[in-house]
């Protein structure tokens, strides 16, 4: 690993990838750091191991990644996987550990492609065992060959979830039942995006042939299900929801839930990119124009942590970001990156088409964003309820960072990944406030726990 | 809870598990590997001791955190199964620095 290069692209997802066959293919030296031991990011995981047979259910939009891992592999980028980035900051230095060594490099571009996390969303007894995110379903699945063998309720709103319970059936998983937390008003709210989703059909159709194959399956489907609660002693044993006004329970050993995705922005707020608040994908995600410029010169950022739009998108703008790059570096003149950005930029478009009837149709309802149950879990690490957040409201002045100070939420392991959006809502509901820009917990360095003696570590680096 | 898709996938690396030896397939992360062993928890909490398991599979959650080598909180999700690894279930916070640096 050399102290500088002139591109670091962080993150092996579909925006990594293409970027980095991109910047390489202009010559420029391009180191791209990736915490997996293998390239293809979340979507693409275990791309280039996965048997045939597991690639085939997976589906042809999965395979897509094989060509992309073959470009990638091809191209003359440093690749360093199993590589935690730190830190990074506005002079463009990336704080990273590999192999077990601290290391602080820097670049004249950076571009993060850090993609998306599942959205959190609190609901009794969610911090059971055997309740699980829908993705660590098909993690589990796609890079290991792991299924559910008694059985799996699934519950929440969002493509994944069709998905999955498509891919399960695929596979001979019993699915229980499919909740679908959908409120009937969303499907008002998003009649009038639907004229432009048509423009993407595609999608449209796959997601009516997973229904149609589901139903004729025989798996209970409810919709408008309100109420979800995980039940049981030291692990869960049974789920309880409420549907047409009654009460219904489930026995299961398995929960997975899915409530759509948010952009991973923790590397972005550590280094002081400005942030908004996207009220129709319901996240926080960075500022950045059409190129991907940050509000920050020399960060960039493309892919799902820019705000979600989906695999083929990503790639998209791995692309276009890179071409950025290239004018800033002097590598292109800008009627190059023009040029070249025609093709993308279209295609990227052409993608987008479904996002807004996607977003306002599977969009969460708000007494799930911003629960009221005050004996729910809201901080996983420092097992922090709901009421206890509320109760610190008013001394906190209605901040969300105050909060976090007062109760301890957010200040685990996970550094407030699992929580912070849901203390916004509630910290906005409670306070009768709007929520806003400023309404996320502020994220700094390092964004990963690192050991003392790892970031010791650093110092013998510097001296050698 | 979990299988193995494919008897096949089996493995052939031996690792321990909380103290039995199992045998495990290469490129797989520690947290699929206990899931499909049978394994409910991976972890109690250092707050009310309550157990827990492994709920992103991303390496976002932190709550899939066990004893790897000696090692307390080990991100069991990105951490891939090598031969003869000791894997055990962490209580709260773990062993004092099992790190013999």
């Amino acid at each position: 690993m050399r102290d500088h290069y002139q591109l670091i692209i962080i993150g092996a997802g579909p925006a990594g990838l293409a970027a980095a066959v991109t910047a390489t293919n202009h010559g420029i030296s391009c180191a791209l750091l990736d915490e997996q031991a293998s390239p293809g990011g979340q979507i693409y995981r275990a791309i280039e191991s996965a048997p045939a047979t597991r690639a085939q259910v997976l589906g042809s939009e999965y395979q897509q990644g094989k060509t992309l891992a073959e470009e990638f592999r091809a191209c003359s980028v440093e690749y360093f996987p199993e590589c935690k980035v730190w830190s990074l900051n506005s002079e463009r230095e990336v704080g990273v550990l590999y192999k077990d060594q601290s290391k602080i490099i820097s670049a004249d571009q950076v571009l993060v492609a850090s993609g998306a996390i599942e959205r959190p969303v609190p609901f009794p007894g969610w911090t059971l065992p055997g309740v699980m995110q829908a993705g660590a379903g098909q993690i589990l699945f796609k890079s290991a060959g792991v299924i559910p063998s008694d059985g799996v309720v699934l519950a929440g709103s969002g493509p994944l979830l069709l998905l999955l319970a498509w891919q399960y059936m695929q596979v001979g998983v019993e699915i229980k039942a499919m909740l679908d937390v959908t409120p009937h008003s969303n499907f008002l709210s998003a009649l009038t995006k639907f004229p432009r989703a048509l423009l993407a059909h595609h999608y449209l159709t796959k997601g009516l042939i997973y229904q149609r194959d589901l139903k004729r399956a025989g798996i209970v489907s409810k919709m408008a299900v309100s109420n979800l609660k995980a039940e049981g002693n030291g692990e869960l044993q049974s789920i309880s929801y409420r549907h047409l006004g009654r009460e219904h329970s489930i026995e299961t050993g398995l929960l997975m839930t899915h409530f759509g995705v948010i952009p991973d922005i923790w590397l972005t707020q550590a280094a002081g990119c400005q942030h908004r608040r996207d009220s129709s994908q319901q996240c926080w995600r960075p500022q950045h124009n059409e190129w991907g410029n940050t509000s920050i010169d020399g960060i960039l950022i493309a892919g799902d942590g820019a705000g979600i739009n989906g695999v083929r998108s990503a790639e998209y703008a791995g692309r276009l970001a890179v071409l950025q790059a290239l004018f800033s570096l002097g590598v292109i003149s800008q009627a190059e990156r023009n040029q070249q950005s025609i093709n993308p930029r279209k295609q990227m478009r052409k993608e987008r088409h479904i996002r807004p009837f996607l977003e306002a149709y599977f969009a969460i309802p708000q007494n799930m964003l911003a629960t009221t149950d005050k004996s729910t879990i809201i901080c996983r690490c420092e097992e922090i309820t709901a009421g206890e957040i509320r109760a610190a409201v008013d001394n906190a002045h209605g901040d969300s960072n105050q909060v976090k100070y007062l109760s301890r939420c957010g200040m685990g392991p996970c550094q407030g990944r699992q929580c912070a959006n849901a203390v916004a809502h509630i910290v906005a509901d409670a306070g009768g406030e709007a929520i806003s820009d400023s309404s996320l917990f502020r994220g700094r360095p390092p964004v990963a726990p690192l050991t003392l003696a790892q970031l010791a570590s650093l110092s013998a680096e510097n001296a050698s | 809870m979990f299988k193995q898709l494919q008897n096949n996938d089996l493995g052939n690396l031996e690792v321990t598990l909380d103290g039995c030896k199992i045998l495990v397939p290469q490129g797989t992360s520690v947290a699929a590997v206990v899931l499909a062993q049978g394994l409910r928890s991976t972890r109690t909490t250092p707050i009310s001791n309550s157990p827990r398991a492994p709920f992103c599979m991303m390496g976002v959650c932190y709550d899939c955190l066990m004893i790897i080598d000696g090692k307390a909180n080990q991100h069991s999700c990105a951490t891939y199964v090598k031969q003869g690894m000791h894997v055990e279930t962490q209580q709260g916070v773990g062993p004092a620095l099992g790190d013999a640096r």
